[in-house]
């Protein structure tokens, strides 16, 4: 499906997605005209789903993160989907993830302090519906991060 | 700390959904100007504000069709086997994030794999030969969304 060419332009941006299009395609040894078609096919396909700004929380005075995992009470018809859409509209949740596993659903808050989080949990997260159990996890460091695919 | 204003909060909001527009791109949306967009831009980038970019494949296509959160609770805690643990855990190539965390477990990692028969390579070869490792917990990422964060929803 995909060739050497896509390949090439795919592990030269995953690696610098900020590249301008010229260095990119410098990077990948192919020309701009050919770059940028190749990247519209591989967008139009899906492969590339999009490219985002990653916002440092920290520097506008979120410094804290918590995890939170959270069990389901499956019994109700809709349950994940009614959880999930409501929590989209909580701002302070920068990621929903759904699982097969001993956990449903886990998510990501950032909160300025431990008493602004503790807000955020009794006056957002509580009234979340379905919720069989909570568990909390505090993040500590970051020791990894490379969602780059070997390619 | 930076505060942002209403102007920064837009830019901010165009970025993230899409890193790749240009600046008259983007002031054109918020009636701005091509060289005041710019600087915002720069200035953003420059603090620290948008610490990078990160580009969203399709891992299916690209065929990494299972991504599994560990959690990973150590058998043996001290100064020394913490650090042969990262260290092991870090050099594994399937091993995309590695996180220490307090509560339930002492490490969540994100593992990818071709599909559940490589991921059970990657846990038995891999992972279970980890130095110090004790209790394993494995969910699989059925879905995932990433969310703007609280630039988004206090704007109209």
């Amino acid at each position: 499906m995909l060739d050497d060419t896509d390949r090439r332009i795919l592990r030269a941006y995953q690696h610098e997605p900020c590249l301008a299009p010229i260095d990119l395609a410098d990077r990948a040894g192919a020309s701009l005209a050919t770059c940028g078609r190749r990247l519209r096919k591989m967008a139009d396909k899906g492969v590339i789903r999009g490219n985002h700004a990653i916002i440092d929380w920290r520097i506008l005075g979120y410094e804290v993160e918590v995890s939170l995992r959270i069990t389901l009470d499956k019994t109700r018809p809709g349950a994940f989907d009614e959880f999930v859409g409501n929590a989209r509209n909580i701002p302070e949740i920068v990621e929903i993830q759904t699982f097969l596993g001993r956990v449903d659903v886990r998510l990501s808050i950032i909160a300025r302090d431990m008493a602004h989080y503790q807000e955020i949990y009794r006056t957002a997260i509580l009234n979340l519906p379905h919720i069989a159990d909570i568990e909390a996890l505090m993040h500590v460091a970051k020791i990894k991060s490379n969602e780059v695919l070997p390619l | 700390m930076i505060e942002l204003d209403s102007i920064d909060r837009l830019i901010l909001r165009e970025l993230v959904r899409d890193a790749t527009q240009s600046a008259s791109a983007i002031g054109r949306k918020i009636s701005l100007s091509q060289p005041v967009t710019w600087r915002r831009i720069q200035r953003l980038r420059k603090q620290g504000v948008i610490r990078g970019n990160r580009l969203d494949l399709s891992n299916e296509m690209l065929g990494y069709g299972v991504t599994v959160f560990l959690g990973i609770k150590l058998a043996t805690k001290g100064r020394v086997s913490l650090q042969d643990f990262e260290r092991a855990v870090c050099a594994i190539p399937e091993v995309q994030t590695v996180e220490h965390i307090l509560g339930l477990y002492d490490y969540r990692l994100r593992v990818i794999a071709r599909d559940i028969g490589d991921f059970e390579r990657v846990l038995r070869r891999r992972i279970m030969a980890l130095p110090g490792i004790g209790d394993v917990e494995a969910n699989v990422l059925l879905s995932e969304e990433r969310l703007p964060g609280p630039i988004g929803c206090e704007l109209p």
